[in-house]
């Protein structure tokens, strides 16, 4: 059978990030194609490569055995390539018909193309079992229906090869079940199926061929039915050396952290974490493993106090705090909880700020630093010299502008800013992410020492070898709950990689009745 | 030179500069429209503005008004809010400042009385922006619909007050009693002689003292104390800010209440120090022109200071300009100060592209 999608070497920078690695990737006519990997092994880039959004550095794009030079996304729809984003472009005050039309209106007039339009997705509803009211408005529909429209759309614009990113990351199982229905009727018309996910269970049961990739590089290629789910959780998280960090023995203090039975829905309504409990000793990391996007954050932040506490007790330092308590984050950090945050940009620093002043974000208040109600620029400087001689950042200059320092050593400021404090409870996020390899090793150094020093450490990150290389015990987050806890030495990445990835099965009925109530 | 500085006077010199030259240039295209020859134009301009004793007068106490609404804008600005009710707060300004000179002693030293009068204007205009951003804060109402309509509101409270309760007894028109003459603020050209300079008359009063002094105050809070750090970091990034254990709430009502109090000073300079008395519609234009001087002056006190000068000066010159030619009149000030505002506030980065890939363009990342 012939190929769809060949591409050979496909290479991506941003900055210092290599999304994707010499990437070479075959996809069959008329095939179901699974692409899995963990958030950030590139697998969004590559689609994205694909489908004319970025430009590769390097490499060569086949579609049906034409070489392609993609200036733009028109360019990849006119070949025959439709794509279906994790978050729906859709009007949501338009109807299904006005949605699919848009950009393909055919003439001033809307009627003559409306007919057109109509008579045209009639055909195609019919074919592929797409139903939908053609004349419901988008906010009326549920979200499996609203990436029906978004399914038709793409066919629509004469899609052959149909990409779908995490496409049922926000479905209910029932309408999962409906939308595998979908994928095989489009199979047997003959549509090329891309389905880039990171639930091992969705790909055993539809695809027909899986990649792996991991960190940027295609680590596998195989056929479905020769593999197994565990296989693709070891490949995924993949086993690399661990790095190379001297751990003492553990001497576990007195209880610094302690959280009972923490709950805490978004905005949306959405439940992000249910029933967490936890406790951390004096001298003591405890890891959270799990995919990003499974409740790690929310943890970081009601903790921190940047959210509000709504259910449940957090105790630092045996004080304890419950929902009549109005946390914020400068008052957890006079309560001795230190905070790096996973997203430096947005919340680690301010960008635009000189290192001197992101430098004492957060502890603007600090006596030491103010003379009355002045706020000494010369004690700032003073005191992010100090940080920057202490924690090696380079290059050593306060007055230079937080943006223009490499990931680096943005991260060792920040990390420094909140370890010089000696605090009781660390909680830190992605300590290592868009950093480099030297950096990394210092890092995980000064993060032991915190620990050596009897401090209690939480550290969320997505990088298993990172949390199996500093970790005394480990939770698994999956769906917002606890999921899995051990201690070190019964820990290793593929039982881990198991709880992340089998979890996702165990669907929770309350929280998909929820989501559909907030769609109704 | 870096990529940095080089950037830092892109931003901060030459794009004003070009934005300005390029509203001057429409204005002269303007006036070749209307048949008046430009470089003569500018010459009454300038002669009007700067030229004698009484023009400059009336050019530094306009300026000193923009000074006031320009700071009240930064401020705001620095803490990502938008007030566009500056006019209002400026109105309302000068009704506490009148309304304190009512309600003390009226022979009490001017060393009081002014102080007290000054801060009445503060506490007004603050109150009158707290209200808008209570709203925002709390209630989630977008502060730029909030603090125009509290422009509105200000306008028709003002009449009500000066038609119905503050009226001079037995005149129709409707404004307040004259202030005690311990109330006025005293004219520059009343204080001069005193060091031995003579000056001609002019509205020019001490308010322009005070506006500078301002100006350095706003510099020192924004720049040297921790409120004025946490309100830029809120500007500048909100969710760091939050991170960082500022309350978003807090700060918004405190910036709008410096950015508030600051535009109510704009009624020191026009009632304590030249009507001397509660008038109506003393305000007019300095709120909004305020927005233009902000962003011209890049949110920087220094930069205000320069950018008011400007506006002062367009406010005199235009003023002389209307006087001296038949075929124009005096809305041509407005036309010019809306052309200014369109080119350096609407289309403030229509030449940053062309500069930046000029002067300072990015080198190619090696990958």
């Amino acid at each position: 059978m012939s190929l769809a999608i060949e591409l050979e070497n496909i290479d991506k920078r941003f900055g210092a990030v290599h999304a994707n690695v010499n990437v070479d990737l075959q996809v069959r006519e008329g095939s179901i194609h699974g692409i899995v990997g963990e958030n950030g092994a590139g697998k969004s880039t590559l689609m994205s490569i694909l489908y004319g959004f970025y430009h590769a550095d390097a490499g060569t794009i086949k579609v049906f055995d034409k070489e392609c030079h993609f200036q733009d996304s028109h360019q990849a729809i006119a070949i025959g390539i439709g794509m279906v984003h994790q978050h729906f472009m859709l009007i949501d005050n338009f109807t299904v018909l006005e949605n699919v039309m848009l950009g393909a209106e055919g003439g001033y007039l809307l009627a003559e193309g409306m007919d057109k339009a109509r008579t045209e997705l009639q055909r195609l509803a019919r074919e592929y079992g797409l139903d939908v009211d053609l004349d419901a408005t988008i906010e009326s529909l549920s979200v499996g229906l609203q990436q029906r429209v978004e399914i038709l759309k793409a066919l629509y614009k004469g899609a052959k090869i149909l990409i779908l990113d995490e496409p049922t990351g926000v479905l209910t199982p029932q309408e999962t079940d409906e939308l595998f229905k979908i994928f095989a009727a489009l199979k047997e018309q003959g549509v090329t199926i891309v389905l880039i996910t990171h639930k091992l269970r969705e790909i055993m049961a539809v695809t027909d061929a899986v990649s792996v990739m991991r960190q940027g590089a295609m680590v596998a290629h195989v056929a479905t039915e020769t593999t197994s789910e565990s296989q693709l959780a070891e490949l995924m998280v993949g086993r690399k050396v661990l790095l190379d960090v001297t751990k003492s023995d553990i001497k576990p203090g007195e209880v610094l952290l302690k959280v009972k039975q923490l709950n805490w829905q978004d905005q949306h309504g959405v439940m992000r974490l249910k029933n967490i409990n936890l406790d951390i000793r004096a001298g003591e990391v405890l890891g959270v493993a799990g995919v990003s996007g499974n409740g790690q954050s929310e943890l970081l932040q009601v903790l921190s106090g940047i959210n509000p506490i709504q259910d449940g007790c957090i105790e630092v330092h045996g004080n304890s705090f419950t929902v009549k308590q109005q946390t914020n984050a400068g008052k957890m950090r006079e309560f001795g909880m230190a905070h790096v945050p996973e997203d430096r940009h947005k919340m680690g620093m301010i960008t635009e700020f000189s290192a001197a002043e992101s430098a004492i974000l957060g502890y603007h208040k600090d006596a030491e630093l103010n003379n009355g109600i002045w706020l000494k620029p010369d004690l700032v400087e003073k005191r992010c010299l100090d940080l920057m001689q202490a924690f090696d950042v380079r290059p050593n200059d306060v007055k230079l502008k937080s943006a223009n320092f490499s990931g680096g050593n943005q991260q060792k400021l920040i990390l420094a800013r909140e370890m010089e404090h000696q605090p009781e409870v660390l909680l830190i996020g992605q300590p290592t992410r868009g950093v480099d390899v030297g950096a990394i090793e210092f890092i995980h150094q000064r993060i032991l020492d915190m620990r050596d020093a009897g401090k209690a450490v939480l550290l969320v990150s997505v990088e298993l070898e990172e949390i199996l290389s500093l970790s005394d015990r480990i939770i698994v987050m999956c769906d917002g709950e606890i999921t899995g806890r051990m201690a070190i030495e019964d820990a290793d990445e593929r039982s881990i990689g198991m709880l992340m990835a089998n979890a996702q099965q165990a669907h929770d009925p309350l929280q998909a009745n929820e989501k559909q109530g907030v769609q109704a | 030179m870096s990529r940095d500085t080089r950037l830092a006077w892109i931003n901060g010199l030459l794009l004003p500069l070009m934005n300005i030259l390029t509203a001057f240039a429409a204005t002269a295209i303007l006036f070749l429209l209307i048949n008046v020859n430009p470089i003569e134009a500018a010459k009454t301009l300038l002669y009007g503005a700067f030229g004698y004793g009484e023009g400059i007068g009336y050019t530094f106490y306009y300026t000193t008004n923009f000074i006031f609404t320009g700071l009240a804008v930064a401020i705001a600005f620095h803490a990502g809010l938008f007030n566009i009710g500056g006019e209002g707060q400026a109105y309302i300004g000068g009704l506490g400042a009148g309304l304190v000179v009512f309600m003390l002693f009226p022979g009490l030293s001017p060393w009081l009385m002014i102080p007290a009068s000054i801060f009445g204007a503060m506490l007004f205009g603050g109150i009158w922006a707290m209200a808008p951003g209570y709203l925002q804060a709390y209630r989630g109402s977008h502060i730029v619909i909030t603090t125009i309509m509290f422009n509105f509101l200000a306008a028709t409270l003002m009449v009500y007050l000066l038609v119905k309760v503050l009226r001079e007894p037995g005149k129709m028109t409707p404004q307040s009693v004259l202030f005690p003459d311990n109330a006025w603020l005293p004219f520059v050209h009343d204080v001069l002689p005193a060091f031995g300079i003579e000056m001609e008359r002019s509205p020019l009063n001490l308010s322009i003292v005070l506006a500078l002094v301002m100006a350095v105050l706003v510099w020192f809070f924004l720049w040297q104390t921790r409120w004025g750090y946490a309100i830029r970091a809120t500007g500048r990034n909100a969710s760091a800010a939050v991170y960082a254990g500022i309350s978003q709430k807090k700060i918004i009502m405190v910036a709008m209440c410096i950015s508030g109090a600051l535009a109510g000073l704009v009624g020191i300079n026009e009632l304590l120090g030249y009507h001397h008395r509660i008038i109506m519609n003393f305000h007019i234009g300095y709120g909004f022109g305020g927005i233009a001087v902000a962003l011209m002056g890049r949110n920087h006190p220094f930069g205000i200071v320069i950018a008011a000068l400007l506006f002062g000066t367009l406010y005199q010159g235009g003023a002389e300009l209307a006087f001296e030619w038949s075929n124009i009149s005096r809305d041509i000030v407005v036309v010019m100060q809306g052309l200014v505002i369109l080119f350096c506030g609407a289309l403030e980065y229509m030449y940053k592209p062309w500069l930046v890939r000029w002067l300072a363009p990015v080198k190619e990342v090696q990958a």
